[in-house]
């Protein structure tokens, strides 16, 4: 093999809707994964007893874990709302350029309204507790 | 209804040495998680401000504590078949790729027997 160009150049490559949600795809996808030690923390500080829940509670309850929280809550939903798209695909669906991206933009809009709703809820149930 | 030709059914299974298995399976654990992921995320929701006892008492019902024997469980096997195909995708050296995915399979692994047992003893209270 000769040192042949390689395509496609991402760097001059012109971002399209397509390429970027493929890529968040992935990358929400990798993102969820690395909560996966935080999940096993929580459950074991259920399994622990009440001390160890606090202390959990207290971590997640934070700026530093809310924030934490809130991207994850936005990947989960975002690889949950693109994710339904790809098994539309797999069944032969959407095919066409207009209806990947109306599912495309649909995606980011109801991922992104979802999260928000999620939090509001959160929110709203915190204070009536 | 088999599509496979002759031909494919005598070399083996292909580059990917298991057929279309994997893309199957990544497949099924998605679709199994789209009502396991609302459920998941209506639990969390509703044990935000709830306290321990609470919280407890939620994973003491054997519905509750099934269906997040079943989330974990299939959230786990669909990372482990998501992250391979990145892996695969993007490591170019073949004896670091076999090492990142023997690493990322036992840890998975690892971390799925742990919640399971987990959750069964929060369940049967030992």
């Amino acid at each position: 093999m000769m040192n042949r160009p390689i395509s496609p150049h991402l760097q001059i490559y012109k971002p399209q809707l397509t390429s970027v949600l493929s890529i968040t795809h992935r990358a929400t996808g990798v993102f969820l994964s690395l909560g996966i030690p935080l999940f096993v923390y929580w459950v074991w500080s259920l399994e622990q007893g009440p001390e160890a829940y606090a202390t959990a509670r207290a971590f997640i309850g934070s700026v530093f874990g809310r924030a934490l929280l809130f991207f994850w809550s936005f990947a989960f939903f975002y690889h949950l709302c693109n994710g339904i798209r790809h098994l539309f695909w797999d069944i032969g669906k959407g095919f066409e350029l207009p209806d990947v991206y109306r599912s495309g933009w649909l995606v980011v809009g109801v991922s992104a309204g979802i999260t928000l709703l999620t939090w509001v809820a959160a929110y709203m149930l915190r204070a009536s507790t | 209804m088999v599509l496979k030709t002759p031909l494919s059914r005598v070399l083996g299974l292909g580059a990917a040495k298991e057929g279309a298995s994997h893309w199957w399976w990544q497949r099924m654990t998605a679709l199994a998680l789209v009502p396991l992921s609302v459920w998941f995320v209506i639990s969390v929701l509703l044990l935000v401000g709830s306290d321990f006892e609470n919280a407890i008492g939620w994973l003491r019902s054997p519905m509750q504590a099934a269906l997040f024997i079943l989330f974990t469980t299939v959230v786990f096997w669909h990372t482990v078949q998501g992250l391979q195909v990145i892996v695969e995708d993007y490591f170019h050296t073949e004896w670091l790729k076999i090492a990142v995915l023997i690493a990322i399979k036992m840890f998975i692994v690892l971390v799925t027997v742990v919640v399971i047992l987990l959750i069964l003893r929060i369940f049967l209270g030992v």
